[in-house]
């Protein structure tokens, strides 16, 4: 139940210091494990806290800022190699969080540099990253060929020399997907952030966010996901914000994100039943750090799938996978 | 978890938790006179769970994860549960531990001073260090040396001595039987049995020392010695630490001044009298 624990304090920072050494031994692990624990030190800066917890959270922040330092300058590098074709680099998530400056992106983990730019200049685009030492991850012709045939993105790259990955997309969702969001709009409307980065527009962001963890993905990180947005509807108008949901085909996934992040992090929502079974799902996370729920995290890897791609084609997907030895986790 | 125990070494404190009694049983009884961790809040969590849930009961297999882990851990045998857990402890040090320069070291105090051991697996370093631990050293760690980002000094983390195949003969002829762990016969890394620390080392393990010579051991060699530049011992050691790279600016600092105020070098032995022979001869002739 330390899933719980750590939503609690994240939404009332204060509750923190009623905890005993073994409830935060628990928060602790359950934080790390959900990849929140830079943002809850954050969040719980200048409590009371006990003997050994301060050295936790201070390696976390400082691994947190190593990271975002990585992310921008990675960024950058990014920015660089695309300048030359006259394409301006949109980022996503947390690198754009993190380069906007946004309370979202206080303590969080950023992973691969997540970029989006015009499907028409998508080869231009692989060719400039690949020329500037960016390569492929894996050679496999089925990927690769499933990738550029039914995915928003190429298949993920790294670059040689800095070990670190870069996912370029044309669009927020899989082209196989149900939702089609107007991926021209959200380029059209990104704005600026310094001289050589854009990020997508506020209510795009959430846009994002939301399509990500509800219309994509297992539910994996989830309440990551959800902090996002919880941070990110901070300076949002909402009504705006659903008009927008609305042109994207992303308005049930919107308002679904909504709610979960005002009943989880919030001043508390009224959840429908569909949102209690995803609440238990983010919630799936014990004091040692471990999933729990086994059944219902695999019901929703195998929703994953089911919302990536139509039936016959998800047969023939994972037949494909099955004989190349691949097994769910 | 069924099973827990919470221990605390040098600064570091691991909440261990266990699908089975075994492991945490030889670890309470092998740690036993160690400070106790309970009511502490742990640094880490180490999991040993079933690689499934049929793994559990039937040919039981552990996982080894934790805060931090590897998803291509290869599976350990439930016989080889207490080497598990050391691994556990060791995967989290290497992964997270972030208050230090951690080296992958061995290092022994004597006067306040101290000597420090690097090189690969089988280089000798951490039988050395556990032999130096049993003739009048202070055994400060056979896998892990801490070197403090403020101070320069090496700190201690003197979890139990891991002694692999050969070296288990060697040193359990020198050592009581009750401070050794069981046999554990044929893991990935050979034999393998764990010795209890002498209870100076445990007691002072608070306590650090200022670093006085690094020597590169290897052992199985025609006895030869070599003295080790600033630059080389600067590499290699960046080679031997896990979170060089993630303490940024830092970590290279004190790197930079272990490597100019420390002497170094390699040294090459074929037997523990002749490195014994050779340690003593530099630590009195200028270390």
């Amino acid at each position: 139940m330390s899933a719980a624990l750590l939503v609690r304090v994240l939404r009332d920072p204060a509750s923190v210091e009623a905890l005993d050494a073994a409830g935060w031994t628990g928060l602790l692990a359950a934080a790390k494990a959900e990849r929140l624990i830079a943002t809850l030190a954050w969040r719980i800066e200048g409590r009371q806290l006990p003997h050994g917890v301060k050295p936790i959270l201070l390696d976390a922040r400082m691994d947190a800022e190593r990271e975002a330092r990585q992310a921008l300058w990675e960024a950058d590098r990014a920015a660089h190699a695309l300048s030359a074709i006259g394409v301006r680099l949109v980022v996503l998530k947390g690198t754009a969080y993190a380069a906007a400056g946004l309370a979202a992106g206080q303590g969080r983990f950023i992973g691969d540099l997540d970029i989006l730019v015009p499907r028409a200049a998508m080869e231009a685009v692989e060719r400039a990253l690949m020329a500037a030492g960016w390569e492929w991850v894996k050679e496999d012709a089925y990927d690769d060929a499933y990738y550029r045939q039914w995915m928003h993105e190429l298949p993920p790259m790294i670059h040689a020399e800095r070990d670190r990955m870069i996912d370029v997309h044309h669009t927020i969702l899989p082209l196989t997907a149900r939702p089609k969001p107007d991926a021209a709009a959200l380029l059209a409307d990104a704005v600026a952030i310094g001289d050589s980065l854009w990020t997508l527009s506020p209510e795009d962001r959430v846009i994002h966010a939301a399509a990500h963890m509800l219309a994509d993905g297992d539910l994996q990180g989830g309440l990551r996901n959800l902090w996002d947005i919880h941070c990110l509807l901070h300076d949002i108008d909402r009504s705006t914000l659903d008009r927008r949901a609305a042109r994207h085909g992303l308005r049930a996934h919107v308002r679904q994100a909504e709610r979960l992040a005002d009943a989880l992090y919030g001043g508390g929502a009224a959840l429908t039943a569909w949102d209690r079974v995803v609440r238990a799902r983010l919630l799936a996370r014990d004091g040692w750090g471990r999933e729990t729920r086994k059944l219902l995290v695999f019901a929703c890897y195998l929703r994953s799938h089911w919302l990536r791609m139509p039936p016959l084609m998800l047969a023939r997907h994972l037949w494909t996978k099955w004989r190349k030895g691949h097994r769910p986790r | 978890m069924r099973h827990g125990l919470t221990l605390r070494i040098g600064p570091a404190t691991f909440r261990i938790g266990s699908a089975w009694r075994t492991p945490i049983e030889a670890l309470a009884r092998l740690y036993a006179a160690y400070p106790d961790g309970g009511g502490t809040v742990a640094d880490f969590t180490v999991r040993l769970q079933p690689t499934s849930t049929l793994r559990r009961w039937v040919r039981p297999s552990i996982f080894i994860t934790g805060d931090h882990g590897l998803a291509d851990a290869a599976p350990m045998s439930l016989a080889h549960g207490l080497l598990a857990a050391e691994m556990g402890m060791n995967l989290q040090m290497a992964l997270g531990w972030r208050r230090h320069l951690l080296l992958h070291a061995s290092s022994v105090e004597k006067d306040g001073r101290a000597l420090v051991m690097t090189g690969e697996s089988g280089s000798g370093k951490s039988t050395l260090a556990a032999l130096l631990g049993e003739r009048g050293w202070r055994l400060m760690g056979d896998e892990f040396a801490l070197l403090d980002l403020d101070s320069g000094a090496i700190l201690p983390f003197p979890r139990l001595v891991s002694l692999k195949n050969q070296a288990i003969g060697v040193v359990a002829d020198a050592v009581a039987p009750d401070r050794l762990g069981p046999l554990l016969r044929a893991t990935a890394k050979g034999d393998i049995r764990h010795m209890v620390p002498r209870a100076d080392a445990v007691a002072r393990m608070s306590e650090g020392a200022m670093p006085a010579l690094l020597l590169f051991p290897r052992f199985g060699h025609e006895a030869a010695l070599r003295p080790v530049g600033q630059g080389e011992a600067f590499m290699r050691l960046t080679q031997a630490s896990t979170n060089y790279v993630a303490l940024g600016e830092p970590g290279f600092a004190a790197l930079t001044r272990f490597v100019t105020g420390v002497p170094a070098c390699a040294i090459d032995f074929p037997t523990g009298d002749a490195a014994f022979e050779m340690v003593g001869r530099l630590w009195e002739g200028g270390a």
